[in-house]
């Protein structure tokens, strides 16, 4: 595979969320608004990156049997770093999102990733696959919360995270005809399964139309 | 004094159910749901690693990163203690009961990856519990994810018979049925 290939994986066909299920704790938990979706996928994109590279960097001197530990304490001292950053720079989002932060530890996705990935390929590389990964789960977090604030509230919002100024605020659906359900958990794991599923279909198609160019 | 213990555990194991509202422990969820018995084995295996674990990580706590001044320390220290805990525990299990690591075996591993236990670490020592609420919660939030466990599991049983659409079959009709359960346990809220 070469690296445009292995860059765009991320995005659709290996998404990270919807295409094999990682990280879906925070995805679910944190896409009420824009704001901390943006947040939080940035977080995520910056640790990814961070410790694909220092991983790529430490993997020839790394002994084979202890490397699952060796990975951890590398994921959790840039998580710390990273949530003490936002802390200090970007309260209003560290506010809404903390806790979710400091569980990057154990998001699947990073920890995937050093293994099946980092671990193998060089610092260069590593790189890339961190950031398309990261961009993948970024996307997936913006069209879920996207979804999810515009069906909830009526309001598509995105406000600064430094200044918390109102950058643009759009009112979609009138507030009488919002659906508040979908700022709740439940509205979570609905617009997770439609999505998962639309997914689903996507593959599906796209199989059965290979399968049809194989048999002519 | 007991009262509250009382109400916060239904706090914590029902209406702010860990998996229905705060949706920790995600994967193991949908991983281990597709029969009751591996949700029970999943479920006791995870009560007994967050109670072991936040208990050495209160301690740890409170005892050593406390009085050194190294709260900042706690993430890195938690998860480390946590995986050892859990490969600890798999080693004793192994070693004194081979039918129970038979039963519970390949579920242990997966524990430390589940943010579940971190997450019940971290809250224990972010809201200021003593040591008795630091006890009860850390009971009644896996005594919630097993409960939810076992009924989905319940409900997946079932599922398999029904007739499913085809882009739906497998993880995204466990959601719905998972957007379904919130939905009831949203109206337990009122309950404390």
């Amino acid at each position: 595979m070469n690296r445009k290939e292995n860059f765009f994986a991320g995005f659709i066909r290996e998404n990270p969320v919807f295409g094999l299920y990682l990280g879906l704790c925070s995805t679910l938990a944190i896409t009420t608004s824009l704001n901390n979706a943006i947040g939080m996928g940035l977080s995520v994109i910056v640790v990814l990156t961070a410790s694909n590279i220092i991983i790529s960097a430490i993997r020839k001197i790394t002994p084979d049997e202890i490397r699952i530990p060796v990975y951890i304490v590398v994921i959790a001292t840039l998580v710390k770093i990273t949530g003490m950053l936002l802390q200090a720079y970007f309260d209003s989002i560290y506010s809404a999102i903390g806790v979710y932060i400091d569980l990057i530890v154990v998001n699947c996705i990073i920890l995937g990733r050093a293994e099946a990935f980092a671990s193998k390929n060089g610092i260069f590389d590593s790189a890339l696959d961190g950031i398309g990964m990261g961009l993948g789960y970024t996307l997936a977090l913006i069209v879920m919360s996207v979804i999810r604030q515009i069906l909830g509230s009526g309001i598509l919002s995105f406000a600064n995270p430094m200044t918390n100024e109102m950058i643009f605020s759009l009112r979609i659906i009138p507030e009488s005809f919002t659906i508040s359900m979908f700022t709740t958990p439940t509205g979570g794991f609905l617009t997770f399964a439609v999505l998962a599923a639309a997914l689903t279909v996507y593959k599906n198609s796209k199989a059965a139309k290979l399968q049809k160019k194989e048999a002519k | 004094m007991l009262g509250n213990l009382f109400s916060l555990f239904l706090t914590a194991c029902i209406i702010d159910n860990i998996i229905l509202s705060k949706f920790f422990g995600m994967c193991p969820f949908l991983g281990v749901s597709k029969k009751v018995s591996s949700a029970v084995g999943m479920g006791l295996a995870v009560i007994f690693v967050i109670v072991g674990a936040s208990i050495l990580t209160y301690g740890l706590y409170y005892l050593v990163l406390v009085p050194l001044e190294l709260e900042y320390m706690d993430l890195i220290t938690f998860i480390l203690v946590i995986a050892a805990f859990v490969q600890f525990v798999e080693m004793f299990i192994k070693k004194n009961s081979p039918s129970l690591y038979k039963s519970l075996g390949i579920y242990l591993p997966l524990i430390t990856t589940n943010c579940a236990v971190l997450y019940v670490a971290q809250q224990n020592i972010a809201n200021g519990y003593n040591f008795a609420e630091m006890l009860v919660y850390s009971v009644a939030v896996p005594a919630g994810f097993t409960l939810t466990l076992c009924i989905m599991a319940t409900i997946r049983e079932r599922l398999e018979f029904a007739n499913t659409p085809e882009s739906y079959k497998g993880n995204p009709i466990t959601l719905v049925v998972a957007a379904l359960m919130a939905i009831a346990f949203t109206g337990l809220a009122g309950l404390v």
